[in-house]
């Protein structure tokens, strides 16, 4: 009794004093299990714990790939989702049927920072902003051992053909040119999905022309071209011997530590070798995937995942005002502080001066006009789900690129249907 | 002839009644209805059958149904055959017979995806250990798990190293059970070995096989949990089993697909196991 009298008095106390008469909060968070996605939550709440010190966050993990599709689908579904929650921006963004179940959060102040090529990425059918740039921008390319570059006098290729004629010379001084990765079937996808700056240049309407129905993989040769890659790739054997069984922790410790010269990945991959491998971490080079012209080289790259609110969150009022911090120029050098492995999304918010080589090879690419183009899954609600398993075949020399395309302009259907888009 | 009367009244049955109704009756149902629409958890929309076509058309179902029958098919045979034949060994009065019953069944308790993960390990194409040790004697081991044409067979290899305990205990349990008489008198009439084993202990063993033979059928048509450790189907679709193809629809949030690719699977299992059961029943009438 005392006990309760006591506790009633203290909160009394407490909200009198308190001008702003808020009581404590806590935030729940759903992050997934992504080194940097929680060295970067970790930053946040640390610091908006100083500014605020009556909201407190109780932080979740979930898996991530297609398993953490299913977590936030079904969690969003039943309403179990957490006040604040980390999420793909893009397509996978669109299916969340954003404007039922998400927060809006175009009218926070500090929207007005994001930089209008990711607000388009978070933005659903009715036009409403509804996320907040979490982490920093990715490039899908080819990592480099810089010193197998420098021992056998190789450059770093502008064109497709430069690339194969590297990977001949690498394989003739006896060693892996390329390490692949199909233990982990996602890691199978990057050279068609970062070859779409290449795409772009040859076939500009390409992301249009494809959501509208109107242009296939299978008939647009500038698309078919990145399953042509893989095929080619296979056809030189020059990849590691257990290429089908090795993981994407294998490919990263191949390409970091010289066991092999080239690694098809997405930037984020270096926050990883900067924690397993932090002494090879200078010889880790990057360039984009190689396309058919020199002077049109570029970088394909991919938009961060963003926080979103879920519409029917007991603390929505708090959760934004959470998430307009988190789009402060503030926040946002924190977090690049703290992963510096690429651009970020917030105007003049800058990387520290002392960042990894692989991030510094990326960035001319951002610097130059017209150098990055985003990837499909930005442009386009749809991508088939099967690609993983099709871009797998096609690397394994179980199905030609020609085969693989049209396959895949089959399993994009569902996707296209279930979104309930026109003209499928 | 009148039913017998139960003797317990019928407010007996409510609290099964119940929980049957809530956890299998209604879901089971439920499931029909969805297997009608396009359901994103957000919202449904009823397509009529058009979620059946679209799983027809799937690609790589047809492969799939066949390597769900041919999985189902090579490790219930095997089971069935090699169980068999290890119960006849593990009741013939062996040395040390206990333990080895004991060595049997282990396999049966560990975690099938801690299985699944081990073989992975065991079976890594250069440095798993199955290969490092073909290497010792000259032999280039092939990629288990990697090759197209081989990784559903080796699954296949791990579901019957793990289950055979399971088919070996029934087994044992049906030879305890037919009277030695029968032996006695078909050596007195002169059997040999081999007569004794196709004349009397096959034929008589026969509940046993039936047993065997249906669970095991039912537990490879639909396998998932293994294939999905070891191989998730891959490389590519060469490993695909119908469970699979149904769980990778789901896991691309395709609800609506992957519910009317659970009733295709309920009604493939229906047609194989149901005429099965009843020849079997037969048989048995007619022994």
């Amino acid at each position: 009794m005392r006990l309760t009298t006591g506790s009633i008095l203290a909160a009394a106390i407490l909200a009198m004093s308190s001008s702003v008469a808020h009581a404590d909060v806590t935030l729940s968070v759903l992050i997934d299990t992504n080194p940097e996605s929680i060295a970067t939550l970790d930053v946040l709440t640390k610091a908006y714990k100083e500014k605020r010190p009556d909201v407190s966050f109780d932080v979740e993990q979930r898996a991530g790939g297609s398993e953490g599709d299913n977590i936030v689908k079904t969690r969003l579904a039943t309403g179990e989702m957490a006040d604040v929650f980390q999420y793909n921006s893009g397509s996978l963004f669109l299916a969340l049927k954003p404007e039922k179940t998400l927060a809006d959060l175009s009218d926070l102040k500090s929207e007005a920072g994001v930089r209008d090529i990711f607000r388009k990425v978070v933005t659903g059918a009715d036009g409403k902003v509804r996320g907040m740039p979490f982490g920093p921008a990715m490039g899908g390319g080819i990592f480099y051992n810089r010193k197998i570059y420098a021992d056998l006098g190789l450059q770093v290729p502008k064109t497709w053909a430069e690339f194969m004629a590297n990977n001949e010379k690498i394989k003739a001084a006896g060693k892996v040119a390329l390490a692949q990765t199909y233990g982990d079937t996602w890691t199978s996808q990057l050279f068609v999905l970062a070859d779409f700056y290449n795409v772009q240049q040859q076939a500009p309407n390409f992301a249009a022309d494809y959501t509208a129905n109107k242009a296939k993989y299978a008939t647009t040769p500038a698309a078919m071209q990145g399953f042509g890659h893989l095929e080619e790739v296979f056809k030189a054997k020059i990849s590691n011997p257990d290429f089908g069984a090795a993981k994407f922790n294998d490919g990263l410790r191949m390409v970091a530590t010289g066991e092999a010269a080239h690694y098809p990945m997405l930037t984020f991959g270096i926050g990883t070798i900067q924690q397993n491998y932090p002494d090879n971490l200078k010889d880790l080079g990057f360039f984009a995937q190689p396309g058919e012209d020199a002077t049109k080289n570029g970088l394909t790259i991919w938009m961060p995942a963003a926080l979103y609110v879920p519409a029917n969150s007991k603390n929505v009022a708090e959760a934004k005002k959470f998430i307009d911090w988190v789009g402060t120029k503030e926040a946002c050098e924190l977090m690049a502080k703290a992963v510096p492995s690429g651009p970020y999304l917030i105007k003049d918010c800058n990387l520290p001066k002392d960042i990894p080589q692989a991030v510094a090879d990326m960035l001319p690419y951002f610097e130059k006009d017209g150098g990055t183009a985003p990837a499909l899954e930005f442009l386009s609600p749809i991508k088939g789900p099967a690609l993983e398993q099709i871009t797998v075949e096609v690397g394994s020399g179980i199905r030609s690129a020609k085969d693989a395309a049209a396959l895949y302009d089959q399993d994009v259907q569902k996707q296209a249907k279930q979104l309930g888009l026109p003209n499928w | 002839m009148t039913r017998t009367k139960s003797p317990y009244p019928y407010w007996f049955l409510l609290p099964a009644a119940v929980i049957f109704t809530v956890l299998f009756l209604v879901p089971t149902l439920a499931s029909f209805w969805f297997s009608l629409t396009r359901w994103d958890l957000f919202s449904v929309e009823f397509i009529g059958i058009e979620n059946y076509r679209q799983f027809f058309r799937e690609p790589f179902l047809i492969q799939g149904l066949f390597n769900t029958v041919v999985y189902a098919v090579l490790t219930s045979a095997t089971k069935t055959v090699l169980g068999l034949l290890l119960a006849v060994l593990l009741t013939s009065g062996l040395w040390g017979q206990g333990f080895l019953r004991t060595l049997m069944f282990f396999p049966v308790l560990v975690s099938t995806i801690g299985v699944g993960i081990t073989f992975t390990v065991l079976m890594h194409p250069t440095r798993g250990i199955i290969n490092v040790a073909l290497a010792t004697i000259g032999i280039h081991g092939p990629g288990w798990l990697t090759d197209p044409a081989l990784a559903l067979y080796s699954v296949v290899l791990v579901d019957v190293w793990k289950g055979i305990g399971l088919a070996t205990v029934i087994y044992i349990a049906g030879l305890a059970s037919i009277s030695p008489e029968y032996y006695e008198a078909a050596r007195i009439d002169g059997a040999t070995r081999t007569q004794l084993f196709f004349r009397v202990t096959v034929p008589l063993v026969k509940p046993a096989t039936v047993t065997v033979v249906t669970l095991s059928l039912i537990g490879g048509l639909r396998s998932f949990d293994l294939i999905w450790a070891m191989t998730r189907g891959g490389p590519g679709f060469s490993s695909d089993v119908l469970a699979s193809v149904i769980y990778k629809q789901y896991q691309a949030g395709f609800y609506g697909l992957s519910t009317a690719g659970n009733v295709i699977l309920f009604a493939l299992i229906a047609v194989i196991i149901v005429p099965l059961t009843l020849w079997f029943n037969r048989k048995e009438v007619e022994l």
